[in-house]
């Protein structure tokens, strides 16, 4: 539909006499005037502050001293070095591919049921819920429940005789756990965006689907799963991003109450949570921003290639 | 020393900084004008045990009708409070006042966000003898400056759960005698193995005792990971052989010593415990934690600091009693460490700040830390206030004493950097009591990393 509209646009703009380009233009003022709060804001909050630290990646820039020297690569070279920083790029990794995993094919399951089945505006309600909550109470709230002696979800678990497990305490089950907890807590937002992609496809292809003699599992591979591609690309883009930048559910949730987050042993230590001990514990804001800009690139990666990879831009509805 | 709060602090973030320049003596409209009248200012007081925050705020009422000078207080949680001081020095917005450890304070002062106390020590002709012997001396950094006044003290001992150590058949006199070493673990290791009942109600030194299932666990600590020096945990221990942390001295040494193969027996001998079954798994310490196992009935006794005797008999239906840390081939030692308040370099009221420190530090505050019973307060003479409090409480803190009478006693790692340290060798920890790694190994990697922190 996009590549109709776009395809109009240009036949129109051919036809188009100098007064319109002149009114165009004066458009283009209007559209100018209307981006410049929301430009503003951007310039202030993210361009400007986002070219300081790439700056100060390149400095020994001190927290507390509140100053740095230029030391060119420095920062970057230390970086190639780390090994914690390597260990955390792979912590966070395995965290974003099993969160990912997780909540996508159950948030696609859900947005699939729901349209296929309910329309209830109080299920949808519900689903949000855990989203609505701060990220912190939910790690404290996982914390308590996953205790592995006094929390209720052990207990469960010794009842019906599968027995106690560590949960967040041991180095194997921490990251599934914490990549557990947030696909809890973001499966059903994940779900209405779906939905909202799904009730998009014209009704008339599952009807036609139905007349040729396609079952509902035929149609989700055929017909759904194809015209919801654009949104689906969207969605990983915005979940996979997000994942990525994990923070204060680790830091709430890891290392137990008053513990340093990250274990045990550094099983936990996602990216953000180093740089943020990097940058506020040891007040290294030269070495942490450095870090920061390889994220930024690799995020930058990561989302050119799921849109390239999954054609995000195009829909073949059209 | 970890003065720390079990639940979430309450923290007022706001920062306000309020400037009376109304000389009726006592109104504190936000004018910015003359300092000079102490009266109508405004003192930004900062701390991390919000069980401390009554006894505190006690001493600002008194020191308010006092001087007219105002005490806004602000706690946060420990876990928070470092990085959110470090963010505040940053914005230049850094309190006033805050109360200081020793495991963060040589960073402040190398990075120069302290004040020297000196010139006001001397004015003010504050005698430093009052506390006791050593606390002020910790705060003197490596330019010779002062940059804390001592506030309170705080050693390591056991606290056990009575009822169990009698249906074990043990007595007090057994946990008080209780001798330790790193081979075959001493009266101590069977006074754990006793203590220690799994589900089907066999205790550690019986036959067919299962380590996987166990009711109550020995012994318990707080995760040992969270501080390179092993303050609550196996830094005494380890002490105990004469292990010493730092070869060229504490404080302000830079030569660690965790490949010190004594450390790796000790930490050997705590990775054997956990998988006998006799000591918490550190998965267990992950979560809410030993104070509230112990509460729990879950742990027989645990090692902790006396800044958390108050959490630990926090369960009125547990009889719990106190006894001195085991006995090594070395002796009986404890790790001994103090808080002191520190002013910032930023402060806008250096004077009036500095009225407060020294009011806190005062004979008249710390008699009324004393009355709290919370933390043993640095002033001698206010420390029998507060064993008089506990006496009349029932709660026998003599433990924590002992070392002091004995002069057992050895001071927290006061070097730089020490949170890097902290983060490298609390890995390699983790990786030993999880059994991943045999200690010695684990450790000798870590003391490269130290070294190289350490710029060694």
């Amino acid at each position: 539909m996009a590549i109709v509209s776009a395809r109009a646009a240009r036949q129109h703009q051919h036809r188009a006499s100098s007064g319109w380009r002149r009114l165009r233009r004066s458009q283009g003022w209007v559209a100018a005037l209307f981006l410049l709060p929301a430009g503003f804001g951007f310039a202030l909050f993210y361009l400007w502050p986002a070219l300081r630290a790439l700056w100060m990646s390149f400095t020994d820039y001190n927290l507390l001293r509140r100053s740095g020297d230029f030391t060119g690569l420095e920062n970057y070279r230390q970086l190639v070095d780390d090994q914690l920083f390597w260990h955390s790029m792979w912590v966070t990794v395995q965290y974003v591919v099993i969160n990912i995993g997780m909540q996508t094919v159950l948030a696609l399951a859900m947005a699939v049921m729901m349209d296929r089945l309910t329309r209830s505006v109080i299920v949808r309600g519900v689903l949000v819920l855990p989203w609505l909550i701060p990220q912190v109470v939910v790690g404290l709230l996982w914390l308590w429940m996953l205790d592995p002696r006094l929390g209720l979800v052990n207990h469960l678990l010794e009842m019906v005789g599968i027995g106690g497990q560590a949960f967040l305490g041991s180095p194997d089950q921490a990251v599934p756990t914490l990549a557990a907890i947030n696909t809890w807590r973001f499966v059903g937002y994940t779900a209405l965006l779906l939905f909202a992609g799904l009730q998009m496809i014209p009704k008339q292809l599952y009807e036609a689907a139905a007349m040729d003699g396609a079952g509902e599992w035929r149609m989700f591979w055929r017909v759904t799963l194809p015209l919801l591609r654009p949104v689906l690309a969207l969605v990983l883009v915005l979940s996979v991003v997000g994942s990525f930048q994990v923070f204060d559910l680790v830091q709430v949730a890891t290392g137990g109450i008053g513990g340093q987050p990250g274990g045990p042993a550094n099983s936990t230590l996602v990216i953000y949570v180093y740089i943020f001990r990097q940058a506020f514990n040891f007040n290294q804001a030269g070495y942490a921003a450095a870090m920061s800009a390889v994220l930024f690139v690799l995020l930058a990666c990561v989302t050119f290639l799921i849109m390239r990879s999954l054609r995000g831009s195009r829909s073949d509805l059209a | 020393m970890r003065h720390r709060t079990t639940g979430l602090a309450a923290a007022s973030t706001c920062a306000v900084l309020l400037v009376a320049a109304c000389g009726d003596g006592g109104g504190s409209d936000g004018n910015n004008g003359g300092d000079t009248d102490a009266a109508g200012v405004t003192i930004e007081y900062w701390l991390w045990d919000s069980n401390q925050r009554p006894q505190y705020e006690q001493c600002a009422e008194a020191f308010t009708a006092e001087t007219g000078i105002e005490i806004e207080f602000s706690v946060f949680a420990w876990e928070e409070y470092w990085s959110n001081l470090n963010t505040q020095f940053t914005a230049g917005r850094a309190p006033d006042v805050f109360t200081d450890h020793l495991a963060f304070y040589p960073t402040f002062v190398q990075d120069q966000v302290l004040l020297p106390l000196d010139e006001y020590i001397a004015a003010d002709d504050v005698d430093m003898d009052k506390y006791l012997p050593g606390l002020a001396d910790l705060w003197v950094g490596q330019d010779g400056s002062t940059y804390g006044l001592p506030k309170d003290w705080d050693t390591i001992a056991m606290a056990y759960n009575s009822a169990m150590v009698d249906d074990a058949g043990l007595s007090a006199d057994d946990i008080n005698t209780a001798t330790w070493n790193p081979d075959d673990g001493g009266t101590f290791e069977d006074i754990i193995a006793r203590l220690s009942v799994d589900e089907n109600g066999v205790r550690g030194d019986e036959p067919g005792f299962d380590p996987n299932n166990v009711a109550v666990y020995g012994l318990s600590f707080e995760n040992p990971s969270n501080s390179a020096s092993g303050q609550t945990s196996w830094g005494n221990f380890a002490r105990s052989l004469g292990f010493e942390l730092l070869a060229d001295g504490n404080p302000w040494g830079t030569d660690y010593q965790f490949d010190d193969p004594r450390l790796a027996d000790t930490l050997d001998w705590f990775a054997r415990m956990i998988e006998a079954g006799y000591i918490t798994p550190l998965g267990d310490l992950q979560g809410v934690g030993f104070t509230e196992l112990f509460n729990a009935g879950d742990v027989a006794m645990v090692t902790n600091g006396s800044w958390a005797i108050s959490g630990l008999v926090g369960n009125e239906s547990i009889d719990v009693e106190f006894a001195p840390l085991p006995e090594g081939p070395e002796g009986r030692w404890s790790m001994y460490n103090g808080l002191a308040d520190s002013i910032t370099a930023d402060s806008e009221h250096p004077d009036e700040a500095w009225q407060w420190v020294n009011y806190l530090g005062s004979a008249e505050c710390q008699d009324v830390v004393g009355e709290h019973a919370v933390v043993f307060p640095a002033v001698e003479s206010s420390l029998e206030i507060g064993e008089q409090a506990r006496e009349d409480a029932g709660i026998d803190v003599s433990a924590f004493l002992t070392y002091i009478e004995n002069d057992s006693t050895f001071l927290y790692p006061v070097t730089t950097n020490f949170d890097q340290v902290t983060q490298a060798v609390g890995a390699a920890i983790d990786e030993i009591l999880l059994g991943q790694r045999d200690a010695a190994e684990a450790l000798t990697g870590a003391q490269t990393q130290v070294d190289q922190i350490m710029g060694r």
